[in-house]
């Protein structure tokens, strides 16, 4: 049986077997490719999304967890990067490959989201759920800063 | 927003067959007369066509051919800001096109921080050139001399305020002609957009969720793929139950090649679904066992070995000189990319055509051919950026894979990514070494050096003539075989890669073994070896300096004659307030690294402040300072972002990375047992730039990471009186160190 839910606004459907990761519905059933399959596990971050406005690893997440959910992805933040996080993470140049950023400014926009200003101290221990190969650890606490300071 | 348009990521256009082999196919032609042909600046050398390089349409937009990849460093940015530059056109009219052996040079591996050297010199001079044929054909055109006419904004004008459009000139342009390098390109001083802080154009997409990667192409009947791999190296498939996958919801076919084992469906959560079902059917004869991980040092150095001298010089040693010895041990270590290998492979009328983030297209396919037996001709590669790679991790071997799928789908195109455990478990791993280092002080200075360094190979890329440097190949019923070991020279090297100090050393003996044997398969990964001989060298240099009881940072300098080198020690000392003896508390401690990164390049040195908790064994670096010489700067917020960037993936190296294995076979398949830096353990850091606008550009991508393992070793024994010799810093080896 179809489980319907609400992607970025828009209603959606599928058909995939009750324990299918919401993950491989948003990248192959929704070809929302911008949240990115990293563990499966999560224990990277890389597939972040927000779930009736939570952050959630969406290949924890389950078909059979989201209906009647409201999900929203990176595709949802904004379409041109209106959104501040966005914003800010171009101004800060933040990404070098980049694959990880999707998952990291989900995490971001969830905790400005829930607390505007955020100290320093909180930043860093929300977003440890995320990790950054390339080391852009730094510019990542600069750019939800400025995306705090900002709005 | 004022870009150029990155046709990598319109990833369905390559479908309609636009092949376009101009003027590539007369290479083999040009390469009989290599002896009688004059060099030509950087890989204008090797792709002698203007218009192998630059086209101009009859709209007047320009398309850059190059066969460098963007990896993340922003390359693709910066080659169309130089080309831009030249031919005075607006950065917003110039398309990229890169990396593709159906239509770009080629430029063999984007490695080693070297392509605004090559593919950059060759831009800057062909643009200057097309740029100087366009006025000449202006001047006809207009009947006036061409040393009257300016250019700006793709438009040729006359002193009289008549204009002619490049795209008017481009019909009659002939670039179907050898590059001459006689046009000079401009002087600096006239630069208005290199040099200029252009946002690179690969973010935005990054940002929004475009399709900016491999792993996010979708091709019209696209199947997706999945492979299960051997238990371990060697071990050859016995059975699996074919009958069953095949019934599995959505699956297409089964492969099986020999040992090599995969499956395709429609959907890739069937794809993941089958490989489990696969996986747990499967029935493998094991390979050789892996060597003992408590026993590795000293195996490594029971193995076969090419040794070689790389240094020497023989002033006599003084007597009484006191020696000191130290031997540094550094694990296997992984590229750990966050996105696993991926590609996408379409086998269609005979004609295989693969999307890869392989770092090198040319050798990939090369290579591929000689696997399967087939002409490159009959292969193109096209490259399409992925997840970071910080060398050489799964992409070529995901490219194979999944083109050994595609022969079994009926011209369906199939998308292959490999699991976490797949990537974790057969990349190719930065090698263990073993340094070895004997040194002696007389009258506060070092004396003598002797130093030995073994390692395995750093570079077993496809390309190789002797070797097929493919995992899968070697699985296949006709298994290939991986090439040799080879020597890389100095200075640059590979397992040997910094393994000169840059001090004055009057007696010195520096001898590289590079291991002929294969215990775990490994290659390049970002720095070589530069990374752990610049942790033994440093390290070393502390312990010498301990031994003379001198100051780190003085004892440095005394053996210092490099001004270049003198600077980015004395900045980084200023930076962070250096001052000799100075005590930070209990289990508290500040330490210092230098290197010129390949004794070529950038020269970079990093102080850190370093805290263990003797109860946990956990060590956390709160703060980094640097000072980087890279030549003249490009742009400053790149060249921090990856100084940055390195420091904080060397500490990630440092405290936690090691491949862990047994006999049984590699046991690293997740972040759990492969752990990375995360964000609260990143150090907060300062970074002084020097510029030197006299001196050439050099790569930065790869200048940090060999001083921060050494400040954090020299830290880490200035906070607790004891040297750790073996990586990483783990609890469980901190506390046995401490106890």
């Amino acid at each position: 049986m179809a489980v319907e839910f609400t992607v970025n606004g828009r209603r959606a459907s599928t058909d995939a077997p009750a324990h299918t990761p919401l993950l491989w519905v948003l990248r192959e059933g929704l070809k929302l490719t911008g949240t990115k399959f990293g563990c499966g596990t999560g224990l990277c971050g890389a597939c972040m999304v927000h779930i009736d406005g939570k952050r959630a690893f969406s290949c924890q997440m389950q078909v059979a967890d989201i209906g009647g959910k409201s999900v929203t992805t990176i595709e949802g933040l904004s379409p041109d990067s209106s959104h501040p996080v966005q914003k800010a993470w171009l101004a800060e140049n933040v990404p070098q490959c980049g694959y990880c950023q999707s998952g990291q400014i989900m995490n971001a926009a969830a905790l400005l989201k829930e607390k505007p200003k955020p100290t320093l101290a909180e930043i860093i221990e929300h977003m440890s759920t995320n990790i950054c190969r390339c080391g852009t650890y730094q510019r990542i606490v600069r750019a939800v800063e400025r995306a705090a300071r900002e709005g | 927003m004022n870009a150029p348009r990155l046709t990598r990521r319109d990833f369905t256009a390559g479908l309609g067959g636009i092949v376009v082999s101009f003027s590539l196919g007369s290479q083999p032609a040009l390469a009989q007369q290599k002896k009688d042909r004059p060099k030509l600046p950087g890989s204008l050398d090797t792709n002698r066509m203007l218009d192998a390089w630059i086209r101009i349409g009859a709209d007047g937009k320009v398309t850059v051919f190059t066969g460098k990849v963007e990896l993340g460093q922003g390359i693709l940015t910066a080659l169309a800001q130089i080309a831009a530059e030249e031919l005075d056109v607006p950065l917003g009219q110039v398309t990229m096109v890169s990396a593709d052996t159906g239509r770009t040079p080629n430029e063999g591996q984007t490695a080693g921080s070297q392509s605004v050297q090559n593919s950059g010199t060759a831009l800057r001079m062909a643009g200057a050139e097309v740029r100087a044929i366009l006025i000449d054909l202006a001047a006809r055109k207009l009947g006036v001399g061409a040393d009257t006419l300016k250019t700006a904004d793709g438009v040729v004008s006359a002193p009289d305020g008549r204009k002619v459009g490049y795209g008017e000139l481009a019909a009659e342009a002939d670039l179907k002609r050898e590059a001459t390098a006689k046009a000079r390109p401009k002087p600096p001083a006239q630069h208005t957009i290199v040099g200029k802080p252009i946002h690179r154009f690969d973010i935005p997409a990054k940002v929004t969720g475009g399709a900016a990667y491999v792993q996010d192409i979708r091709l019209p009947n696209m199947l997706h793929g999945r492979v299960v791999h051997p238990p371990r190296y060697g071990s050859k498939l016995a059975s699996f139950d074919e009958a069953k996958i095949k019934a599995m919801p959505g699956v297409v076919a089964v492969v099986r090649e020999g040992s090599f084992l995969g499956v395709v469906a429609v959907r890739e959560e069937q794809a993941i679904n089958a490989r489990t079902a696969l996986a747990e059917s499967a029935r493998w004869i094991d390979g050789p066992e892996l060597p003992d991980p408590a026993k590795l040092y000293e195996h490594l150095l029971t193995l076969h070995s090419a040794d070689k001298v790389i240094a020497e010089k023989d002033a006599p040693l003084p007597a009484g000189a006191k020696v000191v010895e130290a031997t540094y041990h550094r694990p296997y270590m992984a590229h750990a990319s966050i996105g696993p290998s991926c590609a996408v492979a379409e086998y269609k009328d005979g004609k295989l055509t693969i999307w890869t983030h392989s770092q090198g297209v040319f050798p990939l396919r090369g290579t591929i051919a000689r696997a399967l037996g087939i002409q490159p001709s009959a292969i193109r590669c096209i490259h399409a950026e992925g997840s970071g790679c910080y060398g050489h991790n799964g992409a070529d071997d995901v490219a194979f894979d999944a083109a050994l799928l595609a022969r079994a789908t009926d011209g369906r195109p199939v998308r292959l990514q490999w699991m976490r455990d797949d990537e974790f478990m057969w990349e190719p791993f930065g090698p263990a070494m073993v340094m070895r280092c004997k040194g002696a002080i007389a009258d506060g200075r070092i004396a003598d050096w002797q130093y030995d360094v073994w390692s395995q190979s750093h570079n077993m890329r496809p390309g190789d003539p002797d070797g097929i440097n493919l995992a899968s190949s070697w699985y296949l019923a006709d298994p290939k075989h991986p090439g040799p070991a080879r020597q890389a020279a100095q200075p640059n090297g590979a397992g040997d890669r910094n393994a000169v100090p840059l001090y004055d050393l009057p007696r010195q003996r520096i001898t590289h073994h590079l291991i002929q044997d294969n215990p775990l398969r490994t290659s390049a990964l970002r720095t070589l070896g530069a990374y752990a001989n610049v942790f033994a060298v440093e390290s070393f240099m502390d312990e010498l300096a301990a031994a003379a009881g001198l100051d780190p940072v003085a004892f440095r300098l005394a053996h210092s004659k490099d001004p270049r080198a003198r600077a980015v020690i004395e900045a980084v000392a200023k930076a962070a307030n250096w001052k000799a003896g100075e005590a930070f508390g209990k289990m508290r401690g500040r330490g210092i690294g230098f290197a010129k990164y390949k004794t070529t390049a950038t020269y970079n040195a990093v102080i850190v402040d370093l805290e263990v908790d003797p109860e946990t064994g956990i060590v956390k670096v709160p703060r980094a300072w640097t000072a980087v010489d890279s030549g003249q700067i490009i742009n400053p917020d790149g060249l921090t972002n990856q100084i940055e960037g390195g420091i904080v993936q060397s500490t990630s190296w440092t405290l936690h990375e090691q491949v862990l294995f047994d006999p049984s076979g590699i046991q690293s398949r997740d972040w759990e047992t492969y752990p990375i830096l995360t964000m609260p353990e990143a150090p907060k850091i300062e970074t002084v730039l020097i510029d030197r606008p006299n001196e050439r550009s050099l790569g930065a991508g790869e200048a940090s990471q060999g001083p921060t393992v050494a400040a954090i070793a020299n830290a880490f024994a200035a906070a607790t009186g004891r040297r750790m010799r073996e990586l990483p810093l783990r609890p469980e080896r901190v506390k046995a160190a401490l106890g």
